[in-house]
């Protein structure tokens, strides 16, 4: 099969741009990606973008058309949207369309404004990812949810908030080079246990922060990039997605997530790898249990497992199967929509040996991006291999 | 919100749980589910009747809340808990017990209750 090859990346900031217009942000990381991958823009065939709460923060739906016109292309413009894996999904549609011969140039990307509503709007909006009369009634936010998880696990499988402390702890150091991120500061498991509670047993510090931002990729197929001898040496050998009730309540488990696990057998056998392979990852951290769950999902380690793994430096930059080297969501920031590309971009720039930490992961040729919606309803994950 | 439409199923369900005959939908292999729905989403039977929830269920997961939305920003911080019935699990609020001794496995009753933010009805756990 022919693997579609990544050929632009462009980011925003991620952080606080409470007056900046989503439009804004999505043409600023639209255009670098463009610039970046060198492609005629007349050359493009589609937008596959990413977006969760346009309607309640910037009371904006149809977007994508709008974000097209934003990045100056006159093309057919779809809005994905599947929670906090909306982008994930919609490179999976642009994979799956380039494969097939429909397309050989696609705009993917993503862009969320969440710091002009609050907190309080932020988590009122986040919320709705979750089922509204059985769970929002009850009170269910969404640190709310991977608190219940994050019980649910230490009750099955054993595991402290110190050992959630180390991811954040992790993640934050990852951050600390990579001047997209929102928190480029240093902490302590002690500052992370010492943090003010935000649903028990996580505390401020297991949470990603509030953020504003955009992502995008230029994708194209293998033969578009060999004729126009792009440089575009990584390559999505593997695409899959999973999915799960709704309400958490609903789930034959509260410890695992299985709609990920799904998303990654289907992703390695489409890849033809499995999880030995995995060099790399950026998961889905939106909480630190969630990274938990994540590596443990992708096969990684197994259920139980994996919570030992950032205090025992399995998963930091210097450790076995580095996780979240971006600094992740925890640390990098996650404006929701603009997540799951943003996971690609990351990859592909260790891969590429164009991020800070490549040289510490220089054998690296097979990362693994793991994106997941609401308390992982859905879930996508993608194999970026280094074919040239 | 209070003077939005009924929630058809919710209400009605609300209803029953308020009058102490709360149930949940089954299919003929067992498998339970709430919210009532049309098909089993484990087996895809079509043919689900309305089991009664037992008196108590046990607490399966629990956490307490200290930044809500703003529909709830009166009520905290609360407990938000899963509490097991067998073939099917509900969420709620878990009123009548200091957060700090609420455990895992804890027996506890359902019944209709009120959010003090907005005054909505919400479904309410008690220890029994």
């Amino acid at each position: 099969m022919s693997h579609p090859r990544v050929t632009g990346v462009g980011l925003t900031h991620f952080g606080e741009h409470s007056e900046r217009t989503g439009r804004d942000l999505f043409a600023e990381a639209g255009l670098a990606a463009l610039d970046d991958a060198g492609v005629d823009p007349d050359d493009v065939e589609a937008l596959f973008y990413g977006n969760f709460m346009g309607e309640l923060a910037e009371h904006q739906g149809h977007q994508a058309p709008l974000m097209a016109e934003a990045v100056g292309l006159d093309v057919p413009a779809t809005r994905y949207e599947a929670a906090c894996a909306s982008s994930g999904a919609a490179v999976r549609e642009a994979v799956r369309h380039l494969r097939s011969g429909e397309a050989d140039v696609i705009l993917v990307g993503g862009a969320e404004r969440m710091t002009n509503i609050g907190t309080a709007g932020a988590t009122d909006a986040l919320s709705i990812a979750a089922d509204d009369l059985y769970e929002i009634r009850a009170g269910m936010t969404f640190p709310g949810a991977y608190a219940l998880m994050a019980r649910a696990y230490f009750r099955e499988f054993g595991g402290s908030r110190e050992d959630l402390a180390a991811v954040a702890v992790k993640n934050h150091d990852h951050a600390l080079p990579n001047e997209y991120a929102q928190l480029r500061t240093e902490i302590t498991v002690e500052d992370a246990l010492g943090a003010p509670m935000v649903a028990d047993p996580l505390g401020l510090y297991d949470a990603c922060p509030i953020t504003d931002g955009a992502s995008a990729v230029v994708l194209t197929s293998a033969d578009y990039a060999a004729e126009h001898d792009l440089d575009a040496p990584v390559a999505i050998t593997g695409t899959g997605q999973g999915g799960d009730n709704l309400a958490l309540h609903d789930r034959e488990t509260l410890a695992r997530s299985p709609a990920a696990s799904e998303a990654a057998d289907e992703a390695y056998g489409d890849a033809d790898i499995d999880s030995d392979d995995v060099d790399i990852a950026e998961v889905h951290d939106c909480f630190t249990i969630a990274e938990v769950l994540a590596i443990e999902s992708l096969g990684l380690y197994e259920p139980g497992e994996g919570i030992g793994a950032a205090r025992d430096g399995k998963t930091h930059a210097t450790g076995e199967t580095p996780v979240n080297l971006s600094g992740g969501l925890k640390a990098k920031g996650h404006p929701v929509g603009a997540t799951g590309v943003a996971q690609i971009v990351s990859l592909a720039k260790v891969l590429t040996g164009e991020s800070t930490w490549s040289d510490d992961v220089s054998d690296a040729s097979v990362g693994v991006a793991h994106n997941a919606g609401g308390t992982v309803a859905s879930a996508t994950v993608h194999v970026l291999e280094v074919r040239e | 919100m209070s003077d939005n439409a009924r929630d058809g199923a919710f209400d009605d369900w609300l209803d029953a749980v308020e009058d102490g005959e709360g149930y949940y939908v089954e299919c003929e292999n067992g498998h339970g589910w709430l919210p009532p729905r049309r098909v089993c989403p484990d087996c895809g039977s079509r043919d689900l009747t309305e089991t009664p929830l037992a008196e108590a269920g046990e607490v399966a997961t629990y956490t307490e809340v200290s930044v809500a939305t703003p529909q709830f920003s009166a009520d905290t911080p609360y407990v938000t808990a899963i509490v097991d019935y067998g073939p099917v699990r509900v969420t709620g609020l878990l009123r009548g017990v200091d957060p700090d001794e609420v455990e895992v496995g804890m027996p506890v009753g359902i019944e209709a209750g009120e959010r003090e933010t907005t005054g909505d009805r919400a479904v309410v756990f008690r220890p029994r």
